[in-house]
């Protein structure tokens, strides 16, 4: 407990390192920050210098600016930053998404960022490592999140699209930019021809430019001939509901992919033609799963269902406290609509 | 049932009534007949008794998940739907039973004398045997309501788009008393059984809010105005010495005034008459707060009878002696109206609604805002040659009601709503000032934007007290101006008053918390009233 007292601090400006000297995730500019992955929430401006997997550094440069200070390694390697060894471990949650291990004196810290355990078509799959305190997400930390099998998502998510065409309609996909696009992409690949939002373009052009081969996709301009998109598939950000593009479109079928359409009424409360849990996050199973797998005997349970997770644990014999952070979806969804605010 | 199934998921995902019409009319094209009499009967409320207690099936999905009590709770608050919860927190099915909507509708009747020990395998052979969906969808049928955003309107609409059967007549069909097992759809739909029906009520006429300016509605001469009576519109039906009562709601509430059904007796003809139901004491209106101690009550006491008298007012007739005189001219059948009640004596709760005398559009507007003085809501405007026409039509009839009287509350309490609300804090508590402390005043539910819902519910979530369960108290700091229709002391209420119909006018962003509304000021409404 003292040493792990010592090797994570928790600050107004994020989870500190001191032995190490460098930041988690932060959500306040420092001078060294390791980030988990490339959502807006995790990966934010005004670091001076920033660490990241391999995977993840073209999404950097491309969200925070080619100027940024990066430097990047792969899975698995140890490196030393001040005494502290670190090494990425992948979290399966979008492309590059890793979890943050750190050593010191023995005692080990596991930082999740955000993270699934079910295996998917496009990121690499988690890998549970054990370690004395774990840092773990919640933002499905209910029993209710139970996620399907990537086999069946896929079917149901072909299928609406094969009966959409029956209708002479084209399938509208809304998920964030980076991580459920792309997973949308290989979920939908080989369907039809899948459109993407120019925001998704650009961020695939960049993760293909470090070498990550993803489905193939063509770019939803604005001048398209409508004709050319009619019962066809396209990706976009949840941004566009309610744009003129959107609108624009012949006959859309609109499908939010969000884990949080799970729940009826949050499928009811938007005016879209269908919702799909589609998550990228880690459904209750899949928590405790990677709670007791780490063996940890202290969890520290971050954004989401933080409260309802940690009691939880706590009750099942866990020891685990709530820490109050400034990432979750919440976040994130404003980070996004901002970014896209020029192109919808 | 995968075909029921498949028409929920397209029902409740839309909010385009077409979309529901087209699912709907897909649904009765396929469909087995017993199925389309049993979708019929779910979606207008003709639901058999529950035949599993909802504690029961609580404390088995508990057991099977193995989730401690305040888990359960904890995701119910979230999902805002018992049948629902329960459906996303079992276990993947273990195998796949492929029974028809009309197939369980007969299991879940045979269950209902059964020992709870026979209630639960069955129960549980279910939950493991059905999907997500078809799962949540069997809760509901256990609970037997429905409620998904279909109106009998719509229902009727599809019918009639599929057979091309007059709407009227299929309103008429469906909502009248037939039983499940000796009908068949074909019978039902072509209404084989309303003839024999002496209770049959037609579907009431409404009205739109007036919406225009009154020189604008034409000559005076051409209109008649009564008052708009705060209480429920109901219509008796006495066909062949029988009397029933029909609320607005096409439910049967004959049971509940038995005052009004004797009353009734008195009369020789045969008619169908609307009017509004009233709580009446010495010839005068009583507040609708009063009549709320008479509604749905199983039953009705002596004493209760004495405390709270009901009586009714006339306003219209739709049929005499066994002709429907619904396309007769308003101005007719107010005659026909006037004569019948002329005809016998009766007792002073049975009443017709007296005219308003005018002359001249502007005379209405002083009558109007007096309404409240003699507990009604305002006036209603009919025009002389007008039908009765069925359901909500624009034009021949307005209602223009009291503007409402209004306070600035603070809001003290959220919950998350149900259905489509589930996932916000759309129903709120709302408290004035009482000397230092504040007092509740009022809930209420409607008014806001989703837009507006959506940011007070992200704000609730950051300025929550409670951290557990489905109420959350915050911090008194967002002011909202409460319209209600009329406000009466009470004593079964802490501040000592009852709002009649509060709703959310809109949210004063502008306003801080000590500005607003005390019970005094509140109070001194009362007076006003």
């Amino acid at each position: 407990m003292s040493t792990e007292k010592k090797l994570i601090k928790f600050t107004k400006k994020g989870i500190y390192c001191p032995q190490g000297k460098f930041y988690l995730d932060p959500w306040y500019p420092v001078d060294y920050a390791i980030i988990s992955h490339g959502h807006a929430d995790h990966a934010r401006w005004g670091m001076k210098r920033y660490l990241c997997t391999d995977d993840s550094k073209a999404i950097l440069q491309h969200r925070l600016g080619a100027d940024i200070n990066i430097e990047s390694t792969s899975y698995g390697k140890e490196i030393t930053i001040n005494e502290v060894k670190v090494s990425f471990h992948p979290a399966g949650h979008v492309i590059g998404s890793a979890q943050i291990r750190l050593e010191y004196k023995g005692y080990v810290v596991v930082f999740t960022g955000d993270y699934k355990t079910q295996p998917d078509f496009i990121t690499k799959p988690f890998e549970s490592i054990k370690c004395n305190t774990f840092i773990t997400e919640s933002t499905f930390g209910l029993p209710i999140y139970n996620w399907k099998t990537e086999e069946d998502l896929q079917s149901q998510l072909q299928s609406w699209v094969k009966t959409n065409q029956q209708n002479d309609r084209t399938s509208v996909f809304l998920g964030y930019s980076l991580g459920k696009a792309q997973r949308l992409m290989s979920l939908l690949d080989g369907c039809d021809d899948i459109y993407v939002h120019r925001s998704i373009h650009s961020l695939n052009n960049a993760i293909s430019g470090s070498g990550i081969k993803l489905p193939e996709t063509k770019l939803w301009s604005a001048d398209l001939d409508k004709k050319i998109l009619q019962n066809k598939i396209i990706i976009a950000p949840p941004a566009i509901l309610g744009s003129r593009m959107l609108k624009r479109l012949p006959n859309p079928a609109t499908a939010i992919c969000s884990g949080w359409m799970q729940i009826r009424g949050n499928r009811r409360w938007q005016a879209v033609d269908a919702g799909f849990a589609v998550s990228d996050h880690a459904d209750w199973n899949g928590l405790i799963d990677a709670v007791k797998a780490s063996e940890a005997e202290q969890v520290y349970v971050t954004h989401g269902s933080q409260v309802v997770f940690s009691k939880y644990l706590n009750e099942i014999g866990i020891k685990a406290d709530e820490l109050i952070t400034e990432y979750g979806d919440e976040a994130l969804a404003k980070a996004e609509k901002e970014e896209n605010k020029v192109d919808v | 049932m995968k075909l029921f199934s498949n028409l929920i998921s397209a029902i409740e995902i839309t909010n385009k009534t077409n979309a529901k019409i087209e699912a709907l009319m897909e649904y009765f094209k396929i469909a087995p007949d017993k199925d389309k009499l049993w979708l019929i009967a779910l979606f207008t409320g003709k639901r058999p008794s529950r035949p599993v207690k909802t504690t029961l099936m609580r404390e088995w999905c508990m057991e099977i998940t193995k989730l401690p009590e305040w888990l359960f709770l904890e995701s119910y608050s979230t999902v805002g739907d018992l049948g629902e919860t329960m459906a996303l927190l079992l276990p993947t099915p273990t195998h796949k039973l492929d029974l028809s909507l009309h197939e369980w509708m007969s299991e879940l009747k045979a269950l209902k004398p059964k020992s709870d020990e026979d209630k639960k395998a069955f129960v549980l052979e279910a939950w493991s045997g059905l999907d997500q969906q078809e799962r949540l969808i069997f809760n509901k049928l256990i609970g037997g309501s429905f409620r998904i955003g279909v109106s009998k309107k719509t229902l009727v609409n599809a019918l009639t788009k599929l057979t091309s059967i007059d709407a009227n007549q299929l309103m008429h069909s469906i909502i009248g008393n037939w039983d499940i097992d000796s009908i068949s759809f074909e019978e039902l739909i072509h209404g084989k059984h309303i003839n024999y029906d002496n209770s049959k009520p037609y579907p009431f006429c409404l009205a739109y809010a007036l919406e225009k300016e009154l020189p604008e509605l034409g000559e005076p001469e051409d209109w008649i105005v009564e008052q708009k009576w705060d209480g429920i519109r109901g219509q008796i039906v006495k066909r062949n010495n029988e009397i029933y009562i029909w609320s607005r709601g096409e439910e049967l509430v004959t049971k509940q005034f038995p005052e009004l059904v004797e009353a009734m007796q008195n009369f020789k003809d045969d008619f169908v008459i609307d009017g509004e139901i009233l709580a009446m004491k010495d010839n005068d209106v009583l507040l609708f707060n009063d009549l709320q101690k008479r509604l749905n009550r199983k039953n009705v006491t002596k004493k209760l009878l004495e405390e709270v008298p009901v009586g009714f007012k006339a306003y219209d007739i739709l049929e005499y002696n066994g002709d429907d005189i619904r396309d007769v001219a308003f101005i007719d059948r107010r005659k026909r109206l006037e004569s019948l009640f002329n005809s016998v004596a009766l007792p002073e709760h049975i009443k017709l609604s007296f005219l308003v005398d005018f002359k001249k559009w502007n005379e209405l507007h002083t009558i109007r805002d007096n309404s409240r003085a003699i507990n009604s809501e305002g006036l209603m405007l009919k025009m002389k040659q007008s039908p009765y026409h069925t359901g909500r039509k624009k034009g021949d009839w307005w209602k223009w009601k009291v503007d409402p009287l209004t306070i600035d509350a603070v809001m003290i309490y959220a919950q998350k709503g149900s259905g489509r609300r589930s996932s916000k804090y759309t129903d709120y508590t709302f408290a004035v000032k009482k000397d230092d402390a504040l007092v509740t005043v009022a809930k209420a539910y409607s008014g806001l934007t989703d837009k507006e819902i959506t940011e007070i519910s992200q704000w609730v979530n950051k300025n929550a007290i409670e951290r557990f369960g489905p109420v959350r108290t915050v911090k008194p700091e967002l002011v909202f101006e409460i319209a209600f229709e009329g406000i009466a002391l009470s004593n079964r209420h802490k501040s000592g008053v009852a709002l009649r119909f509060p709703r959310i006018a809109r949210w004063r962003k502008d306003k801080p918390v000590d500005e607003i509304d005390t019970i005094e000021s509140v109070k001194a409404l009362i007076n006003t009233n």
